[in-house]
């Protein structure tokens, strides 16, 4: 899963002009030549430290949604129903948890040890996909986050695909192929419960009442509130506005849930047929900055959870340490 | 604060997240080439964390060989791999130029027909 179109910022401009002031105009204008020309840009390779610094921003909290991604998920592998069922939600969960690792990496060779990413997303320092913040009440959630959620991810990460950073590409190769399951076993396990009981119909209405708010947050705020991202775009780092990733979602998928006899909880919600774009009512932006300041319902657990696993995994950790082995970056 | 929904993480005792990991306590970084069937070359499909080399053979099976047909997998670690600098690479520039050591530079045929020609009388 998970990248979403929001990338949380640190407010700490100043040290930012600082360091960009040091870079050198000719080997800019070199990066950008070759960006432009749809090089893509390796490890090894000079670049801007304003690059770098986004790029690690980025590629570090698409792997932290990955890996606190899988909680709500894994919540109901112990009683998700019936034995498929079980055997695909683990191996999706598996994946996720994957895909952590390939972005981590991804991220290492910047120059970002996997231990500091871990510290700073425990310590609140980096954040991960908003929507996980919120619980998966009943196995219906599951059902609406292994589609739509999934569904966004996969129109954002299949935009990023596209960017100039050599070894986040490679990895999200990776990571789309095997997303193509996740995206239709949710599908699958969704339509089994709107084809199903009244009951299951009625429970998969409401998971999805819930979770609407959350969907239409996920690829962030709207294009006029939104950082300034000129300078992203111009360097591949950010691929597609958050409005028109939102209104892609909107347009695959709304009606793939309309079809099922499901309704979605916004009256203003529908396509203009003149402008070809969907119209919503604004979604509640101050809700969203409070839960990804850390006042959401499950933003405690997750990193408490997350935590938890550090502190009792480290004596297995220690007790396999090997020095014979020398620390080093991913090669590519 | 524990009012989870899931079973496992209600069992736990939960504290506010304070641990910190030092610097390579996350082991170390191997490579991984995937080896899809007998007789295929080796390809680089990634890296890995792992305290040795058996561990990363382990955890390779795990990450890279979940899907697709696999025969085999080898592991190195990342520190052990020498490479050139990507800066250096010009000194494979002027390979292309080398077509003494490429098939496609030996041409003979206008040669014999020039030599045929002058000849008159060398029958085929």
């Amino acid at each position: 899963m998970y990248g979403g179109g929001y990338i949380f910022d640190e407010p700490d401009r100043r040290q930012r002009t600082e360091e960009y002031e040091h870079d050198i105009p000719e080997k800019l204008a070199e990066f950008e030549a070759r960006i432009e020309g749809g090089e893509k840009i390796e490890p090894d390779d000079w670049m801007p430290s304003e690059y770098r610094r986004q790029l690690i921003r980025l590629i570090e909290q698409h792997a932290n949604s990955e890996i606190i991604g899988a909680l709500p998920e894994g919540t109901w592998i112990t009683r998700a129903p019936g034995f498929r069922r079980k055997m695909v939600l683990i191996a999706k969960v598996q994946d996720e948890i994957g895909h952590g690792q390939l972005l981590y990496n991804a991220a290492e060779t910047l120059g970002k040890s996997r231990e500091a990413m871990i510290n700073d997303l425990l310590s609140g320092k980096t954040k991960y996909s908003n929507v996980f913040n919120y619980p998966a009440e009943t196995w219906a959630d599951v059902t609406v986050i292994g589609f739509l959620i999934d569904a966004a991810a996969i129109i954002n990460q299949v935009a990023n695909s596209r960017g100039s950073y050599g070894p986040y590409c490679r990895a999200l190769e990776r990571i789309c192929y095997e997303e193509s399951f996740h995206l239709k076993q949710g599908h699958e396990a969704f339509v089994g419960l709107a084809a199903g009981t009244p009951m299951q119909r009625r429970m998969l209405q409401d998971a999805l009442n819930r979770w609407w708010q959350p969907i239409m947050h996920f690829f962030g705020p709207p294009d006029t509130i939104s950082a300034h991202t000129e300078k992203l775009m111009q360097w591949k780092v950010k691929m597609a506005s958050n409005d028109d990733m939102r209104d892609h979602f909107l347009n695959d998928y709304v009606p793939k849930v309309w079809e099922l006899g499901l309704t979605l909880p916004d009256p203003n919600l529908k396509k203009n047929g003149e402008t070809g774009r969907w119209e919503y009512s604004d979604p509640d932006w101050d809700l969203f900055f409070k839960v990804i300041k850390g006042d959401g319902p499950c933003n405690k657990e997750r990193l408490a959870v997350r935590s938890w696993a550090e502190e009792h995994g480290r004596w297995v950790r220690q007790a396999l340490m090997s020095s014979k082995y020398r620390r080093h970056a991913p090669v590519a | 604060m524990n009012n989870s929904y899931d079973p496992r993480v209600k069992r736990l005792t939960l504290k506010d997240a304070n641990i910190s990991l030092r610097e390579g306590e996350h082991w170390n970084i191997f490579e991984v080439f995937r080896q899809d069937k007998r007789g295929a070359r080796h390809v680089h499909v990634g890296a890995l964390h792992a305290p040795d080399p058996v561990l990363a053979l382990i955890f390779a099976k795990e990450q890279y060989g979940r899907r697709k047909d696999c025969f085999n997998l080898w592991v190195v670690c990342s520190a052990d791999i020498l490479a050139f600098n990507d800066e250096d690479s010009d000194v494979f520039a002027n390979n292309r130029e080398k077509n003494y050591r490429d098939a496609s530079g030996f041409k003979v045929r206008d040669k014999i027909e020039e030599f045929r020609k002058k000849s008159g009388n060398i029958k085929k």
